[in-house]
């Protein structure tokens, strides 16, 4: 009995220990993200004006603002969403109302996980020679929204087939039954009903759009222009390449440094944002 | 008739989508068209022996040198180290999440642990570069703080979301019979979680690492700013490297498209697209192979 005992306290020991060191670890990872955060909010919150989000750079990019980094990230995420959103939805579509070939949909499953797997800086490899040299579009918006649109495919089709999953099947079998086709109760019942979640999965591929630093960086970014682009074949500056060029390349790294916090902010807020509207979408989605 | 007609429409639709839904591998077979394309030619200069063996990377010099052995070392040791950081933590916040935290904590934890998985890899290099490198170099009297030891801690960090979440997925879909009747043997919750409910989850676990380690080695952004950027073989926790996404992300803008060294550069894309699709398709396979039957 009382080796039982001992035996038992021991174990509670052990357990009281172990769940003390995991919550700890957790801590630490948890810790760190608000670190970094709060250190760049700290520094680079001083930074931050109406000036600096809506002039250009100026005195070699040490002064002035970052609205022409803004203003191209943005055009980055409109051309790469225009490809990625259309194309994404309707793979997963075909892959979860239409496809019967259960080989097939395998096959195509098998290549989606693996595009999601392929490094960034090989999707940039891809747009260089596909885009910007053998079609000759040149480094150029165009170029570096198919790069982008390519790497996100993936994103959207995932988040799609998600929100498709959760509709019930008793829609689909309602709708059919009152004699409906196939086109119809996708397009009427359960689009509608997966609105939220492929919604969730816009905003996602939106946030990594402007985030992503490889892909554009032989595709699409300029280390600084002085004119704003005038058609899809211009060159542009962006948010992440801003980051890298100003805190990596040149004499004034030092000077700048306040500007790269502020762009660092600037880009975060723009991802956090995109990405907590698509955590609402889906919690209200869970809910209802 | 309209009847009719919009049953043609519907086979109509089906049709465009079947074609649509080959993009991803259409997609997919265009970066290895290319990239072979691009990247096979520097083979008829350099043997593949030479190429991937041979330790000097000297691309721009008059005798240009193209061997991507200390490259491929420095990936390889920066996603070791990584990995080695980033497995403890995920699983612990796996744990943490699935089997020790209460509701309300959890629904502040979990999005903050996918909160991380948002952040550019540009910012994390960013921070890595101008917080955690003055740090290492003052703290362990180094010559830099740019170095093999702090892009894996940087890389790390950004893994741990993926292995978590993935492994939080696999933990919590172990069935609630299987706990139950650990307990009802007399095994607590700590001896239910290691013998139990972990070995039960495993295949999840290792899908989770794999795919958490792909990311790490595909990584561009973090190590091109942090890993300090020397050719030479790591000799040391402490060795400035340049792991093979850097290299790549470093020396392309100033390349000529069509020499050499361009091709060169492609060839070390072959090599990453191959190693991660191997992890992949191992990733995939694992994640297959093992479901949870609940009946």
């Amino acid at each position: 009995m009382k080796q039982i005992i001992r035996r038992r306290s021991g174990a509670t020991f052990s357990e009281k220990t172990m769940f003390a060191i995991i919550t700890f670890l957790s801590a630490v990872v948890l810790g760190f993200l608000v670190f970094m955060l709060a250190y760049i909010f700290k520094n680079g919150f001083s930074a931050l004006s109406w000036e600096f989000i809506s002039e250009r750079p100026r005195n070699e990019m040490t002064e002035g603002g970052i609205f022409p980094a803004i203003l191209g990230t943005l055009y980055l995420m409109i051309g790469s969403s225009a490809l990625s959103i259309p194309i994404g939805i309707i793979t997963a579509i075909y892959l979860n109302e239409y496809a019967r070939n259960r080989k097939l949909v395998k096959i195509i499953r098998l290549g989606i996980n693996n595009l999601a797997g392929v490094p960034s800086v090989v999707f940039g490899l891809f747009g260089l020679s596909l885009f910007v040299v053998f079609f000759d579009f040149g480094v150029s918006i165009l170029a570096g929204s198919l790069t982008l649109g390519a790497l996100n495919l993936p994103v959207i089709i995932r988040s799609t087939e998600e929100a498709l999953g959760v509709v019930p099947g008793t829609y689909r079998e309602a709708s059919l039954s009152l004699g409906a086709t196939r086109w119809q109760t996708i397009y009427r019942i359960v689009l509608p009903a997966a609105l939220p979640g492929i919604l969730t999965g816009i905003m996602l591929s939106l946030g990594r759009a402007a985030g992503e630093t490889a892909p554009i960086m032989f595709t699409a970014a300029a280390f600084y222009s002085p004119e704003f682009p005038a058609s899809i074949y211009d060159e542009i500056m962006a948010l992440p390449y801003h980051i890298y060029v100003l805190a990596t390349a040149g004499t004034h790294i030092q000077e700048s440094r306040p500007l790269q916090y502020g762009t660092a902010i600037v880009l975060i807020a723009m991802v956090f944002i995109l990405n907590f509207a698509g955590i609402i979408l889906r919690y209200r989605y869970k809910r209802r | 008739m309209k009847i009719h007609r919009n049953i043609l429409f519907d086979l109509f639709i089906e049709k465009i989508f079947f074609l649509v839904g080959f993009t991803c591998l259409l997609v997919l077979l265009l970066i290895m068209l290319f990239l072979f394309k691009e990247g096979l030619p520097i083979f008829s200069n350099v043997s593949p022996r030479e190429f991937i063996m041979g330790t000097s990377w000297y691309p721009t010099s008059e005798n240009a040198r193209y061997g991507v052995f200390p490259l491929i070392m420095a990936s390889v040791s920066v996603t070791l180290l990584a990995s080695m950081i980033a497995v403890p933590l995920s699983l612990s916040i796996a744990i943490y999440l699935s089997e020790i935290a209460r509701p309300v904590i959890r629904e502040i934890v979990k999005p903050a642990v996918e909160l991380i998985a948002s952040i550019p890899s540009v910012i994390i290099g960013f921070f890595g570069m101008v917080v955690i490198a003055p740090l290492l170099q003052t703290y362990f009297h180094l010559d830099t703080g740019l170095n093999l030891f702090n892009a894996s801690l940087m890389l790390a960090f950004m893994a741990i979301p993926t292995i978590a979440s993935i492994s939080e997925d696999a933990i919590s879909s172990v069935p609630v019979s299987l706990k139950e009747a650990s307990y009802a043997l007399g095994a607590n919750r700590w001896q239910t979680i290691l013998h139990v409910i972990v070995p039960a989850s495993l295949s999840g676990i290792w899908t989770a690492i794999i795919l958490g380690v792909s990311r790490v080695i595909g990584e561009t952004m973090v190590v091109l700013m942090v890993s300090g950027g020397a050719t030479t073989l790591p000799d040391s926790l402490f060795s400035p490297v340049r792991p093979l996404t850097s290299n790549i992300a470093a020396e392309m803008g100033e390349t000529p498209v069509g020499g050499e060294h361009y091709h060169a550069l492609f060839a070390i894309g072959i090599i990453l697209f191959i190693i991660t699709f191997g992890f992949n398709l191992i990733a995939d396979y694992l994640s297959n192979r093992y479901k949870f039957k609940t009946d």
